[in-house]
């Protein structure tokens, strides 16, 4: 039984070799990174939130919330949006990049929880909206509910993979007779809470700024995480296949470049659909005014530079069959979801405020600290299960 | 009869409505209205009257069991800066300048206002804050998370966190000495008020109270209760004789009551629940249809029109 699990742990080869493999200059690095966060997760569980965060009561939500939560969910819609392309759209040629898809998502959404436990005042409260007091009418109660329902769902949509490592044979055909249920609830799950992070700030209307609060925002949510998660797909396949070729099928890697041009195309379609919408929002709370404002200024950079431009940028890799360029594109999307994200939950929130404070540098050592554990649980999985190739014994299966 | 039916229709269409559009509850039903509890209490306060002792804020924390102040009363340097309340502050005086040369400044008293229907109440995912019959706004230390939301939905920027407390932070803010309340007694800050500046009773009297004021003081005032309609309505009444956007209080909140910003988001949940499943469902049957052909013809069919 050990030996088992030293096999699988070990990843195949003997203990004393997989160790001596492990010292590499990104593991050190990674390492080096994570070590320096720990001393700082310790003492904010010891002194409190507001050693490591300004503290400030105007500003309650800092980097956490703003990278973890509001930018982390819409970067994790990977697997409703490639699970709903293949099982439901009949899209069956994305097949190759599903699992790595749900595997994304699900990393985001449990290092999302991860996040929020560092956030929470009392985290190991975190069950009671399930459990013990109900808020039905907030919007937070239906974000508590939906991830952890949804981090659920992604997960019984990973176990063929993890049954596959395990050579758990009938559990395996169980996890796989639950595929379009669980798909389709996944969906349903990730529109609601997609656009539930954007109706959060329907709350504030006096202290979010003009130019971001809309009765759109749960909309604007939901349809920026569309193309922020086929971004993600297109660049974390291109990570994987650079750096950890040998993970990666034959077959997936020569499919790759047209699979990315269509992830491309519609993450393109995705962008000109939020511009469209972002000007009807605009249009809707009537305020033209205010864009030669500093805000105004800072929103057209976002509109044009991070959502029409990336939209041009896919069209042209696409009719030029240039799957390097769409990688870069995907990368600038990425960036720019995040800067939107950023705006909304802290530049332009408390805009009429004097003094601001956004976050402190010792959150961001934390946040470091935490994603470099995000990618080491990544590739640990990528390097062990059938992931991005499909397992021996289960050929057809991926 | 015929009346019957068209309400019935109305009430069909109104919800038809709030499905597929996210109308919110209260534009399509009026009894969704909610006036307030009607025999609740509140608290008037005559800004003119008000010299900036501080008594209240000294009162306040001792009826809290809060740490006493940390500027004693005499040092006014205090007010040099713009104050807020914060964990152990449930209540801050802020003075500011009189724009006619030859008049006093003014201080304003700043806690929770105790809105009719809280943002707060409506943000907190676990309810441990919640309206009473009687008019405060009342925390539950043992159910909070410390999401803080709470905070960022407050429209007057008056909840505060225990930052530096590791193991049960709270949400602090004013109380509105609810348990003296329930002993028939005035809120400790109304009751130590030297100058009568604070009036504590039920609320209707109140605004009774205050108009009649505004009647008799031609001119003297402003001809605006701060809080009679603000946000829908809170337990707190402001008299003013200077434009209350001056003295620091928010201006363009508008009279809606702040739950109702994310009751049409949160009435579209039920309906997704219900509709995707049918929309996704149906997606999937039409591309499974779409491979394979049905009946034995049209795979014939299909074979002659593909002679390979």
């Amino acid at each position: 039984m050990s030996a088992w699990i030293l096999e699988r742990v070990c990843n195949g080869v003997p203990p004393r070799t997989y160790l001596r493999q492990l010292i590499t200059p990104f593991n050190l690095a990674a390492g080096l990174i994570v070590l320096l966060g720990c001393p700082f997760l310790v003492w904010r569980y010891l002194q409190g939130l507001g050693v490591v965060t300004h503290a400030s009561n105007d500003q309650p939500w800092g980097l956490f919330l703003a990278w973890g939560l509001f930018s982390g969910v819409p970067l994790a819609s990977t697997g409703f949006l490639l699970a709903s392309a293949v099982y439901l759209f009949g899209m069956k040629h994305y097949y190759p990049l599903l699992r790595p898809a749900v595997l994304t998502g699900f990393i985001g959404y449990f290092f999302a929880v991860v996040y929020l436990l560092v956030d929470l005042g009392m985290p190991w409260r975190l069950p009671y909206p399930m459990i013990r007091s109900f808020g039905t009418g907030s919007v937070m109660f239906l974000v508590a509910w939906h991830v952890a329902l949804y981090l659920s769902t992604q997960f019984v949509e990973f176990c063929p993979a993890i049954f596959e490592w395990l050579g758990a044979d009938r559990f395996r055909r169980w996890a796989l007779r639950v595929t379009i249920g669980a798909t389709i609830f996944g969906v349903i799950l990730s529109t609601l809470h997609q656009s539930a992070l954007g109706a959060l700030f329907l709350l504030a209307p006096g202290k979010l700024h003009p130019l971001w609060y809309s009765p759109y925002l749960p909309l604007l949510f939901f349809i920026s995480s569309i193309f922020a998660g086929l971004s993600m797909v297109i660049v974390e396949s291109a990570l994987v296949s650079r750096y950890l070729p040998q993970r990666v099928g034959l077959k997936s890697l020569q499919s790759l470049d047209p699979l990315t041009l269509g992830l491309g195309k519609g993450a393109a379609l995705a962008l000109v659909t939020y511009f469209a919408m972002k000007w009807i929002a605009l249009a809707h709370g009537h305020h033209w005014a205010l864009l030669n404002t500093g805000y105004g200024w800072w929103f057209l950079v976002e509109v044009f530079g991070f959502v029409l431009v990336p939209s041009f940028l896919f069209l042209a890799g696409v009719r030029k069959e240039n799957a390097r360029l769409v990688r870069w594109t995907a990368v600038f999307t990425i960036v720019g979801v995040i800067a939107n994200r950023f705006t909304v939950s802290m530049f332009a929130f408390n805009w009429k405020l004097p003094h601001r404070e956004f976050f402190y540098w010792k959150e961001l050592i934390i946040v470091a600290s935490i994603v470099a554990i995000e990618v080491l649980t990544y590739r640990w999985i990528v390097n062990r299960l059938p992931v991005h190739k499909e397992h021996p014994r289960y050929p057809g299966a991926h | 009869m015929k009346n019957n039916r068209r309400r019935f229709l109305q009430g069909i269409t109104a919800g038809g409505g709030a499905l597929f559009f996210s109308v919110p509850a209260s534009a399509s039903n009026s009894a969704e209205y909610f006036p307030g509890w009607p025999d609740r209490v509140g608290l008037l306060m005559d800004l003119s009257l008000c010299i900036g002792c501080r008594k209240c804020e000294e009162a306040c924390k001792a009826a809290n069991q809060l740490p006493p102040l940390r500027t004693p009363l005499e040092d006014l340097s205090i007010f040099e800066r713009e104050r807020r309340t914060d964990a152990e502050n449930y209540t801050v005086v802020n003075r500011y300048a009189n724009p006619q040369p030859d008049r006093p400044p003014v201080y304003v008293k700043e806690q929770c206002m105790h809105c009719e229907e809280p943002a707060c109440a409506s943000a907190c995912l676990v309810g441990a804050l919640s309206k009473s019959p009687e008019g405060a706004v009342i925390y539950n230390k043992n159910i909070c998370l410390g999401c803080r939301y709470c905070m960022i939905a407050c429209p007057f920027n008056i909840p505060a966190y225990e930052y530096f407390n590791p193991t049960s932070p709270q949400v602090r803010k004013c109380t509105l000495c609810h348990e003296r309340i329930s002993r028939q007694e005035t809120p400790a800050c109304a009751k130590i008020c030297p100058n009568e500046a604070i009036t504590f009773g039920k609320k209707s009297e109140l605004i009774d109270l205050a108009r009649e004021k505004i009647r008799n003081h031609p001119g003297k005032y402003q001809n605006h209760l701060y809080g009679v309609s603000e946000a829908g309505g809170t337990s707190w009444l402001y008299l003013s004789e200077l434009p209350f956007e001056r003295l620091g209080f928010p201006a363009d909140l508008g009279t809606k009551p702040f739950p109702e910003f994310t009751r049409g988001f949160l009435s579209m949940v039920p309906a997704v629940f219900v509709i995707w499943p049918a929309l996704l469902g149906g997606l999937y049957a039409f591309t499974q249809s779409r491979k394979r052909p049905e009946t034995a013809e049209q795979r014939n069919q299909a074979n002659q029109s593909n002679p390979a």
